[in-house]
């Protein structure tokens, strides 16, 4: 059976993608919670942290850092964080510029919709425009040696730092969501936005914050894509579009779901590659997403932002 | 009790002078004047449509004035978002209780307190022991509470933002007579224990029992303004409001 041939060569990996889809996936949940809205420029946002985390490493080469020892951290981490406030000034300014004028003016959904595409289309052009229309490789953060070997197959530390990262900002938000202020906040708005303005919630701020977040989660996510794979004008497109179906996949709204959704989806498309030729593997996303929106269109842990599960 | 005194405006909580509030083309207040004083429980009765939701909605800040002003202890509030008018110390428990359904009853409350830097310890006590039903099901999830917890609930969470002045909206609606009754009992007491009360209801019997003062809206405008017991015996509002089904 193929699938269970290559099972274990095709696991990490599907984590590794997952645990991307899954901080992009986030992204959408967010900003559908509070605002029922399919945000389909968080896929730019996406793109801009891949690009932020490519210029900042390539001027720490510049300055002289190699992919060794304390260096190798350093880089790391500033791409990490460079990507990530990149991703959410962004995301913050999409809707403040895009959005919020429709919100103002009551605009109907499909407006919404239509502005979202506009959007995306806008920034991964602009990219294109700004920085060239070639895929640029992230310079080497690290020496990306086998850690261990599971099962016959090779963990590397590139694998870990990705899922490291990913598990522990999803830690941080679930934690943040459920037990903060903020994420109380946040919360009230998604099950109640009038109700939750009567008991002093600034339901302008949450939008921002919630759109902050996801921009975060979504800039971190698109420096680790870069450094695993390259950056390009339209590398938001594809993960972008299967976070999506991420979402859906878990329960949009659901951020617990998300999460959830991306890691089997990232699973599921890696370890199908072992069923079918590479061309393939990215009709899973839309096979799944159709299937999900078939048999179960509320998603595996149903739309409920209010409590994460 | 509370008093029957003519509104005088240097005790005026609350004060709508010719409030106009439109939905679009349909113009829901046409001119609405009503003052609540301190220490006061006064009811807007009216039936459904006639623009009491309205109105409250407006005092909160929901809605924006075409025109007219409201003032709260002497202060513009019309313009002001909700999020800032509930800072001012006007509480509000809406129509239909819309509690948070997915957060637990403990959540709830800490929500009607987050106004503050911390949840109020004294207000979350007052809250129980005015509803210790709730202090038995402070984890419950909200949304699988009764109707009447419910109510209990959205009331109590309004409380929670230590108010100068409570809004209620239709407390009474789909709840039986019995926890009606119960209901209202605690209003009194929350009247009693400092708070001035706004109540919009359309169960006019029990509300003319417990407010000093009523008002009745009749599509935007208000028709009538008289003490409690006035209105209680008056012809028309016996017609009208008390006729069936209110007791
Ligand atoms: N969101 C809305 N859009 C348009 N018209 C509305 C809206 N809400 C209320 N109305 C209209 O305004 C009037 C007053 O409604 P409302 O204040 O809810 O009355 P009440 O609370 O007394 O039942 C009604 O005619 C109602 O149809
Ligand atoms: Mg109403």
């Amino acid at each position: 059976m193929c699938l269970t041939q290559h099972f274990w060569q095709f696991l990490v990996p599907g984590i590794t993608l997952g645990s991307l889809y899954a901080l992009i996936a986030i992204g959408y949940t967010l900003v559908y919670g509070v605002l029922q809205l399919i945000n389909f420029a968080h896929s730019e946002v996406f793109m801009t942290g891949g690009f932020a985390g490519l210029f900042i490493t390539q001027a720490l080469v510049t300055a002289g850092l190699t992919p060794h020892g304390a260096d190798s951290v350093l880089y790391t981490v500033t791409g990490l964080v460079g990507g990530a406030v990149f991703g959410a000034v962004v995301a913050f300014l999409l809707e403040r510029v895009a959005y919020r004028p429709l919100r103002r003016r009551n605009a109907p959904r499909l407006v919404y919709l239509i502005t979202a595409i506009g959007a995306s289309l806008f920034l991964s052009n602009l990219a294109g425009k700004l920085f060239g229309r070639d895929r640029t490789n992230i310079p080497e953060l690290y020496a990306n040696d086998v850690v261990f070997t599971l099962f016959g197959a090779q963990v590397r530390v590139q694998q870990l730092v990705i899922i490291g990262t990913a598990l522990a900002m999803m830690l941080l938000l679930d934690t943040v969501v459920n037990r903060s202020k903020l994420g109380a906040g946040i919360r009230a708005v998604a099950q109640d936005a009038q109700t939750a303005s009567l008991m002093g919630v600034n339901i302008n701020r949450v939008i921002s914050q919630t759109f902050v977040i996801g921009g975060l989660l979504g800039g971190a996510a698109g420096f680790l894509f870069g450094s695993y794979l390259n950056v390009h004008y339209q590398m938001g497109f594809l993960p972008g579009i299967k976070a999506f179906a991420a979402a859906v996949l878990g329960g949009i709204g659901n951020i617990r779901g998300a999460m959830l959704g991306g890691l089997l989806l990232g699973i599921v498309e890696s370890v199908s590659q072992s069923c079918m030729s590479s061309q393939w593997i990215d009709v899973v996303a839309f096979v799944v997403l159709i299937l999900v929106l078939m048999f179960r269109p509320t998603g595996i842990l149903g739309q409920r932002l209010g409590r994460a599960a | 009790m509370t008093s029957e005194a003519p509104s005088s405006s240097s005790t005026a909580v609350l004060e709508l002078r010719g409030l106009h509030v439109s939905y679009g083309a349909i113009e829901a207040l046409k001119g609405v004047d009503l003052v609540v004083n301190e220490g006061e429980v006064v009811t807007l009765l009216g039936a459904n449509g006639a623009g009491k939701t309205t109105t409250l909605q407006a005092i909160s800040g929901l809605l924006k004035p075409r025109a007219g002003e409201i003032r709260f202890h002497g202060e513009r509030v019309d313009g002001i978002p909700p999020h800032e008018v509930v800072a001012l110390g006007i509480g509000h428990a809406p129509e239909g209780r819309r509690v948070f359904p997915l957060m637990s009853v403990l959540e709830n409350l800490r929500m009607g307190a987050y106004r503050f830097r911390r949840v109020p310890r004294e207000e979350l006590d007052r809250v129980f022991g005015l509803f210790p039903v709730l202090a038995q099901r402070r984890n419950q999830e909200a949304g699988t509470l009764s109707g009447g917890e419910q109510q209990m609930l959205a009331i109590g969470r309004a409380l929670m933002g230590r108010p100068n002045l409570l809004l209620l909206d239709e407390p009474s609606m789909g709840l039986a007579p019995l926890i009606v009754s119960q209901i209202f009992d605690i209003i009194q007491e929350i009247n009693q224990q400092g708070t001035t009360v706004l109540l919009v209801e359309q169960n006019a019997a029990q509300a003319l029992k417990l407010a000093a003062r009523g008002y009745v809206l009749e599509t935007g405008t208000i028709v009538m303004s008289a003490p409690a017991r006035e209105l209680l015996s008056n012809p028309r509002v016996r017609a009208a409001y008390l006729g069936e089904g209110a007791e």
